[in-house]
């Protein structure tokens, strides 16, 4: 089965490169909690990274799990350019946690579905973790977007940011239509309706308003290799030792 | 992770006068073995003492989790990658218990802060040093931790309730942290030609931060019998650094690794180990910010401050009143 290669690299590359943005905010966060927060949300995502990897190795015949997160170059990486741009600050990594992990959580649950049972055996273990980043996401949307006026402006700003990059999250890829098809999953367009209902109705909440995704022009090009200058480095970076020599243990 | 090496304040017996009668049933309650509360009476000393370590055990927690924090997103592979993030995850959880256990003691978790990037409070020497390569990381995770675990142990049969509370928690954690420092450790020296090289520059370089670790020799430091007394320092800088030598040194030799003091062996006759004195003058130096890195440290949580406090300005005009599902 060839085209759920597809799929699987674009969610698991997603969610390494999410990984490890949440993970450079180890030593920064605006308070301790949230400093240990994104290590947690970090791992996970990371952790979800490797098993969907390791589907990939044991039962698509891809290299090992390592050696495909660490020796790829960018324009190999599928994921979106919503999670390689830069950490920012705290209001837009908080509200990229916000976006990503609503589509991540809904993705999931349609994945539960599938009739490729790798993936619906693994939604349901990540169940348990997602519903704790909603959770954590939602409750720092809704007491910034309701404070003090300098926490409401800001991440309001830093939604108009963000919301283009993360259309990019649902940018359909070549065998999507087989995969509808063959009862894999729904498809990017399904999870956009439910994830872009969700998020207003939170946003609302908050008293944030969300941009009219008809008139805002989605930033594509991920899941074909095309990324933003900000990944290479990063990849540069994270490869440093391990490509050193991969063919040895670390 | 913390070392020894806690330079007391001077004891400031004058400064206030403690009901003699409520003093003599403190110490009587210590010296049963008691542990104090943070309403129980104590006298203004043991409280101000306290609050220093405390708070500096804290600091050394937070600004710890830095130079391992730098190779979180180089670490090589998943396995390392995922335990790197952990453990540092970890670290920054220590200095959140920490800075509670100071709080109970009445200054706020922000004055720590503050006094920490205005240099008034400090932090364990050991972390002004950078992480040059992975081998580094490994041996922070083996060589620093195993030192701050004989130092917390130690600590953690004090007198303090709260401080005591938090130790033993931590003590857990570092235990296992000790474990994956090991392994990496180990992978490394047992790995290739380079690998084994890079360990081998690394331990040539934190020997001496190590030797540091716990603090000026005894002979060189000021005594206090008033708080050992109390509990509150609980064994001196050079019997840690004798338990560390004694565990840890046959460890690494049995690597078929060297340590760069060749005076370095144990005395038969005696028990102890023997050794080259560090350069204490270095030691000095680098607490009073000369050290390589504590500029560039201060710095990172400086940024964290400033960039943050929008954050916390928010937090404080908090208008939610709604309550969060546990499970």
């Amino acid at each position: 089965m060839h085209s759920i290669k597809n799929l699987l690299y674009n969610i698991a590359d997603d969610l390494l490169i999410m990984g490890h943005r949440h993970s450079e905010w180890t030593g920064l966060g605006p308070i301790l909690e949230e400093d240990i927060s994104f290590s947690s949300l970090a791992q996970d995502k990371i952790g979800l990274a490797y098993q969907i990897y390791k589907i990939l190795n044991e039962t698509e015949k891809e290299d090992l799990p390592d050696r495909i997160a660490f020796l790829r170059n960018e324009s190999q990486y599928r994921c979106c350019q919503f999670v390689e741009l830069p950490n920012g600050e705290y209001d837009f990594s908080l509200i990229r946690h916000f976006l990503f992990d609503h589509a991540m959580d809904l993705r999931f649950r349609m994945f539960g579905k599938s009739n490729y049972q790798p993936l619906s055996f693994l939604s349901r273990k990540t169940a348990g973790e997602m519903k704790y980043h909603i959770l954590h996401a939602d409750i720092w949307i809704k007491q910034l977007g309701n404070n003090n006026e300098i926490s409401h402006v800001r991440m309001q700003k830093a939604i108009e940011v963000a919301f283009p990059y993360s259309l990019g999250m649902f940018e359909t890829f070549p065998f999507e239509k087989e995969l509808i098809e063959l009862g894999i999953y729904q498809g990017e367009q399904e999870i956009k309706i439910s994830w872009l209902e969700k998020i207003s109705m939170i946003l609302k909440e908050a008293n944030f308003n969300l941009p009219d995704p008809e008139k805002i022009k989605p930033v594509f090009g991920g899941r074909t290799g095309n990324h933003t200058g900000f990944l290479k480095p990063l990849l540069e970076e994270m490869n440093e030792v391990y490509s050193s020599d991969p063919e040895t243990e670390w | 992770m913390y070392g020894g090496g806690y330079i007391f304040d001077k004891l400031q017996d004058n400064q206030v006068n403690d009901d003699p009668e409520k003093l003599l049933l403190f110490e009587e309650r210590i010296a049963r073995g008691e542990k104090i509360e943070p309403r129980d009476w104590m006298p203004f000393d043991y409280r101000r003492q306290l609050i220093r370590l405390i708070e500096q055990h804290a600091h050394s927690e937070i600004i710890g989790a830095l130079p391992e924090g730098t190779w979180i997103t180089r670490a090589p592979g998943f396995k390392r990658k995922l335990a790197l993030i952990a453990k540092v995850q970890d670290e920054i959880g220590h200095g959140q218990l920490l800075y509670s256990a100071a709080e109970t003691l009445g200054k706020s978790r922000e004055n720590m802060i503050n006094d920490l990037l205005n240099g008034k409070s400090k932090y364990s020497n050991v972390f002004n040093y950078p992480a040059e390569t992975w081998a580094d990381v490994t041996v922070i995770g083996f060589l620093i931790d195993a030192g701050a675990i004989i130092n917390q142990i130690t600590n953690s049969k004090g007198s303090y309730a709260p401080y005591c509370r938090a130790l033993e928690r931590i003590c857990y954690e570092e235990s296992f942290h000790l474990k994956q420092g090991h392994e990496g450790l180990v992978f490394l020296a047992t790995g290739t030609f380079v690998q084994r090289e890079m360990l081998q520059d690394a331990l040539n370089r934190w020997w001496e931060p190590i030797m540091h670790f716990f603090g000026p020799p005894d002979k060189a430091s000021v005594h206090s019998e008033k708080l050992m007394k109390w509990k509150v320092k609980m064994a001196s800088n050079d019997d840690m650094r004798q338990e560390f030598l004694n565990t840890y040194v046959p460890k690494i030799w049995e690597l078929g690794l060297t340590l760069p003091d060749p005076k370095l062996k144990k005395n038969t006759e005696t028990n102890k180990w023997e050794y080259t004195e560090p350069n204490w003058e270095t030691f000095w130096q680098v607490i009073n910010g000369n050290g390589p890195c504590n500029k560039e440290r201060l710095k990172v949580r400086m940024w964290a401050e400033e960039h943050g406090r929008w954050v916390r300005d928010a937090l404080k005009t908090n208008q939610l009143t709604q309550s969060v599902p546990l499970a």
